[in-house]
């Protein structure tokens, strides 16, 4: 077992706390991306399109 | 394929999906090997094994500031060249850049009290990335909060350059003013002044952090890409609508 010494609790609150804030980051982008990609898919649906997709016929 | 091609959204919508798994698999491994090394690293002979905290804190300083660099030159990109690629690459990085100067702030609170006998100071160094985490915050609000997406990037790209000044402020401030925070101690003239079997874990940890942030760059510009796709999807159909009930 790691000896942390008398100042563990402020090591283990450092590593805790950054690895929460990272997590929280990566689930937000997660959770967007899925949400932007249901949504795009219900307009593509609903046959929605962007003018872009227009110009080239597709 | 140019590189210019590549400000193209689509194509570069194409690349991301190619990068991001290899981008990932590579953050993953640096992190077992750069966790690996700061554990056993040994303590330090004045700090104890405080000196953990500093492999967080240190890469948490470097990508809050590479972050908001990063943010001035896309700031560029939208203001001189109205591309809008810079301005999804300033938006995202936003709240990437602001959540590694938290971590460097919080990290640096929780190594200060027990190597300085307090959480915090009012000194150069510290009061200026906390400027710092403020500004990141205006740029959020003014991103996430205007009415007119446009209005609102160039209003963001126009606080970026200004915010840039603090960059340097933060860079030199041990070196102008007399602080608590140390002066420093990796990149300065005469090379490190950390010993090798703390500096390597740092740097590995400086590089898997940086990977880190890319990859999170990469997948939020993709996010904002999609994003602005829904809004304009959205916008012709509302056209459509009214063209029709007309």
């Amino acid at each position: 077992m790691m000896n942390l010494g008398p100042h563990a609790d402020f090591i283990v609150a450092s590593y805790a706390l950054t690895a929460f804030v990272i997590a929280a980051l990566i689930a937000w982008i997660v959770l967007d991306y899925s949400a932007q990609r249901r949504i795009l898919g219900d307009l593509e649906e609903r046959g929605v399109t962007r003018r872009s997709q227009r110009k080239n016929g597709t | 394929m140019a590189v210019i091609d590549l400000a193209n959204p689509t194509r570069f919508l194409t690349l991301v999906n190619r990068v991001l798994p290899w981008l990932i698999a590579a953050t993953v491994a640096l992190f077992a090997v750069g966790l690996y090394h700061a554990m056993n690293a040994p303590d330090d002979y004045q700090q104890g094994a405080t000196v953990k905290i500093m492999f967080l804190h240190v890469p948490g300083a470097w990508l809050g500031m590479m972050g908001w660099g990063l943010m001035s030159v896309a700031a560029l990109g939208t203001l001189v060249w109205r591309h809008p690629l810079a301005d999804v690459a300033g938006k995202a990085a936003a709240p990437i850049g602001a959540a590694f100067t938290f971590i460097c702030l919080v990290t640096g609170s929780l190594w200060g009290r027990p190597t300085w006998g307090t959480y915090w100071v009012w000194d150069a160094r510290l009061t200026s990335v906390l400027v710092l985490f403020l500004l990141y915050l205006g740029v959020l609000a003014l991103y996430w909060t205007a009415e007119d997406p446009g209005r609102g990037s160039r209003a963001a790209a126009v606080l970026t350059l200004v915010g840039a000044v603090n960059l340097p402020i933060i860079k030199f401030s041990v070196d102008w003013w007399n602080t608590l925070h140390q002066p420093a101690s990796i990149l300065r003239m005469g090379g490190a002044a950390i010993d090798p079997s703390i500096l390597w874990p740092l740097l590995i940890m400086a590089v898997a952090f940086t990977f880190l942030f890319f990859t999170l760059h990469l997948a939020a510009m993709r996010n904002e890409i999609l994003r602005r796709r829904v809004r304009s999807m959205r916008l012709m159909q509302a056209r459509e609508l009214a063209e029709a009930s007309a």
